[in-house]
């Protein structure tokens, strides 16, 4: 691969044969091959359409795609016949598959009661064909869509992550190109600093600023590393993103490497996510195959060569210092900065580390300019993001937006807000390092600096929805949990700091808080911010913060009233009650209950009035048949 | 790895030619310590102090080196481990989804606790903070299969098709396999 031009005449191959193939009359089917299409069941859905196709007859071509975003309509299968829409199907069961088959794939009449959307696809219609596709919405037309702005994931669900064909016919490697031959350095790093690109790995640090600082430490070698270890739980967009389109990220990384004249790369890949690392592996060897990787890249001179590390299981090894010790095969511990992998990085050497998602924005930015991506989003959260979007929402799935929507526009415009009856109590946001955000600030715009005000943290994108059965302090120990088990043990506030809060927030769960305990987390926390070595201790008492910031009533309730009020916490849980055919109506229980809550006459069997029972479980130690539970 | 039987020569060359093998692809630097314990992970199961002592000659580090790693890293084993290992997400999306009570159901048909092995070496389990699968919430990974939206009742279905001779069975139900 030499030039523009050259991957031109390619593109314009690839579109003149996939042009042949339509004339072929052939029909698509694509199936939705993510990890969650495969855990809701697409492999099996795969093999019976194969089978089905077989008994048929049929000539159509099968194949698959990363995750479109939908996972509450997963396992997702996308019929198009030749000329005609692109009709999506969800939920789909494998005797759907077959009907699908049967009636759309040879009959050529959608299965209306199971497509969800439609993409315009199709030019010429026969007037049945049309009036039915008419009924089925387009994906603009659907709110999980409409509001959504993909950039990133501009590609995903649509594409064969496994053809480098695919990626190159919807203008892959043109921003590449147009980079290494058309723009200096200097350029491409100006138009990312013009963009106002900020890191998607948490922390929002500028990109273009980033790479011009590791452009300029002199070093007669440098390193790339795109840091793909998403850790945190609750997010799964890198994931998908590699999944889905990993030539994005790999031309993303090209574009950097060229842009800070680095000549060895690395994606460090968490070795939880095996699928992810396939399709990378089967990218790299592509984009090698066609001269996107190697030497003398598009006759710039430029040579770059890309590896992937597998992680070994150290959510730390995600914070960057780690992660490049982790590459140097040592233990996955992170340093002090300065010095900043900028000037000392992998083996010394200058290194810029970048998250997935960071780069995946990169070729949209070179092809686009500056002014255009910078038209989207907010003045200083410039672009979209991509969340996670979890928990108690109808429409669980991944959704990318401009940067400055509300939480409330995300929720319920896109996710189409809770369950029948379910009333939305907070929202996590960031992960472990993040924070709760009430329903009251529902119409937070999301942005690094609004999310931080209000105490949480952008993160990695993962947003979980909770409702009225989530305990907000049962929430703050899970995390503080998952961070106290995650620490890497060097610095103290994070090692022993973590820990007693932890200690403090079991005794909370379990009933046995003591008076001064809220205070006593709040201090903690605050010097565990203040002093840890890397923001893993840094942020992990966010989440213990930003609850007693907001819900200090609910921890107040488990301390002074010994209550839980979402009945989470065992030990406090809910009222008790007396079993009606074991109780022998002695009354011994009704004399030790504090409120009077237990009635009944002689001999009879007795009852708790719920509203009145606190819990204490007194009742219960003194029944001399144990006929008394907790509910 | 001493035995009576006199093929002590024979059988040890048996049990580390795997490793050399895999040596064989690494440099011999430290950057290749934590694919090589991976490698050997895959073929032995675990990671017993024989092959951590070669590894540790051949890389040129210090056993104490290669233990410090080992131990630091959660998927790394110095001891056997079931022919199956299941992770049970615990994350966040699978914790308000009902994570709990899966775990609660796998540990009960099986009869161990999370971290434990059964007796016939059938099933190791574990936990695991995030699958990346949490749209499915909850979830579980058996070895490399992803199984997403569990109820505590349709977890025996899952692990039955991993039981011995259930190679064929486990093709039936949805999974990631590679
Ligand atoms: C404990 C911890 C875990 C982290 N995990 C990740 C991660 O999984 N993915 C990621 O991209 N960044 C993670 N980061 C942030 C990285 O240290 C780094 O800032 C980031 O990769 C830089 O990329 P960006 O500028 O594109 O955001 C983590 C940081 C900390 C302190
Ligand atoms: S929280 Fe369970 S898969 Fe992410």
């Amino acid at each position: 691969m030499k030039s523009l031009v050259e991957l031109r005449q390619l593109r314009s191959e690839i579109d003149n044969k996939q042009a042949a193939a339509q004339l072929n009359l052939k029909a698509k089917i694509i199936v939705g091959m993510g990890t969650c299409g495969i855990a809701a069941g697409a492999r099996e859905i795969f093999e019976a359409i194969e089978e089905e196709l077989q008994k048929g007859n049929s000539d159509a071509v099968l194949t698959r795609t990363g995750c479109i975003g939908m996972c509450e309509q997963e396992p997702l299968v996308d019929v198009q016949l030749p000329g005609g829409d692109r009709v999506t199907y969800g939920k789909v069961t494998k005797d759907d598959a077959i009907r699908i088959i049967r009636e759309h794939v040879l009959g050529g009449a959608v299965v209306e009661d199971k497509a969800v959307a439609r993409c315009i696809t199709g030019k010429q219609q026969t007037g049945h064909e049309l009036d039915q596709q008419a009924r089925i919405p387009t994906y603009d037309d659907l709110d999980f869509y409409r509001k959504q702005y993909r950039i990133v994931l501009a590609n995903c669900g649509r594409i064969n992550p496994e053809s480098i064909d695919q990626y190159i016919a919807v203008g892959g490697y043109e921003a590449c190109a147009k980079a290494l031959t058309m723009m200096s350095p200097e350029a491409v790093i100006a138009e990312v600093k013009g963009a106002g690109l900020r890191g998607r790995g948490g922390a929002g640090f500028p990109t273009g600023l980033k790479w011009e600082l590791t452009r300029k430490t002199p070093s007669g070698k440098k390193y790339l590393i795109c840091n793909a270890d998403e850790g945190d739980p609750g997010a799964f967009m890198d994931r998908s993103l590699l999944e889905g389109d990993p030539h994005r990220i790999i031309e993303g990384m090209i574009i950097a490497a060229y842009a800070i004249g680095a000549s060895e790369g690395y994606i460090y890949v968490r070795a939880e996510y095996p699928l992810a690392i396939r399709r990378l592996q089967i990218a790299i060897e592509q984009a090698k195959a066609y001269g996107f990787l190697g030497k003398d890249l598009f006759g710039s001179g430029f040579d770059f060569d890309l590896k992937i590390k597998k992680g070994a299981g150290a959510f730390v090894c995600g914070e960057e210092t780690a992660l490049m010790a982790s590459i140097e095969g040592k233990r996955g511990m992170p340093r002090p900065k300065p010095p900043f992998p900028s000037v000392s990085g992998l083996w010394g050497r200058p290194t810029n580390i970048n998250n997935v998602e960071t780069f995946g924005s990169v070729p949209w930015i070179v092809k686009h300019g500056a002014e255009a991506y910078k038209a989207v989003g907010t003045e200083k959260s410039t672009g979209t993001k991509v969340f996670a979007l979890t928990g108690k929402v109808k429409n669980t799935g991944l959704v990318e937006v401009p940067m400055g929507m509300t939480i409330r526009e995300i929720i319920y415009d896109i996710g189409g807000g809770l369950d029948e009856g379910k009333e939305l109590k907070a929202v996590q946001i960031g992960g472990p390092s993040g924070g709760c955000i009430p329903r009251d600030l529902l119409d937070l715009p999301i942005d690094y600096e609004s999310l931080r005000d209000a105490g949480a943290m952008m993160g990695s994108g993962g947003m979980v929805v909770m409702d009225n059965s989530t305990c907000m302090v049962d929430v703050a120990r899970f995390f503080l949990k998952f961070t106290q088990s995650e620490s890497c043990g060097k610095c103290t506030p994070c090692r022993e700091g973590t820990k007693r809060m932890l200690e403090i927030l079991d005794r909370i769960c379990s009933g046995e808080g003591r008076e001064g305990d809220i205070e006593l987390l709040e201090e903690l926390g605050n010097h565990i911010c203040h002093t840890s070595l890397c923001q893993l201790g840094g942020s992990a008492p966010n989440p213990v913060l930003s609850t007693i910031k907001y819900f200090r009533h609910e921890y107040e309730a488990h301390i002074k009233d010994k209550r839980c009020l979402a009945n989470v916490c065992a030990g406090m849980g809910g009222a008790y009650v007396i079993d009606q055919q074991t109780c022998i109506g002695c009354g011994l229980c009704a004399r030790v209950c504090p409120t009077g809550a237990v009635s009944g006459e002689r001999k009879q069997p007795h009852v708790i009035s719920e509203q009145l029972c606190l819990s204490c479980g007194a009742c219960a130690q003194k029944c001399p048949v144990s006929a008394i539970v907790q509910a | 790895m001493n035995c009576i039987c006199g093929h002590a020569q024979e059988s040890y060359a048996k049990y580390f030619d795997p490793l050399y093998s895999i040596l064989s692809n690494y440099s011999k630097d430290e950057s290749s310590l934590i694919p090589v314990l991976q490698d050997a992970q895959d073929h032995y199961g675990y990671l017993p102090l024989d092959v951590l002592k070669e590894i540790a000659g051949y890389l040129g580090l210090s056993l104490g080196k290669v233990y410090g790693v080992v131990t630091f890293y959660s998927q790394f084993h110095l001891q056997p481990r079931g022919r199956n290992v299941i992770r049970v997400c615990t994350g966040t999306a699978c914790h308000v989804r009902g994570g709990a009570e899966v775990l609660k159901a796998i540990e009960n048909e099986l009869g161990i606790k999370s971290g434990g092995t059964t007796d016939d070496l059938e099933f190791t389990l574990e936990t695991v903070a995030c699958i990346g699968a949490c749209g499915l919430a909850p979830v579980i990974m058996v070895n490399d299969d992803t199984h997403g939206r569990l109820a505590p009742e349709t977890v025996a279905m899952v692990l039955n098709a991993y039981r011995t001779k259930g190679e064929e069975v486990s093709r039936a139900t949805s999974h990631v396999s590679h």
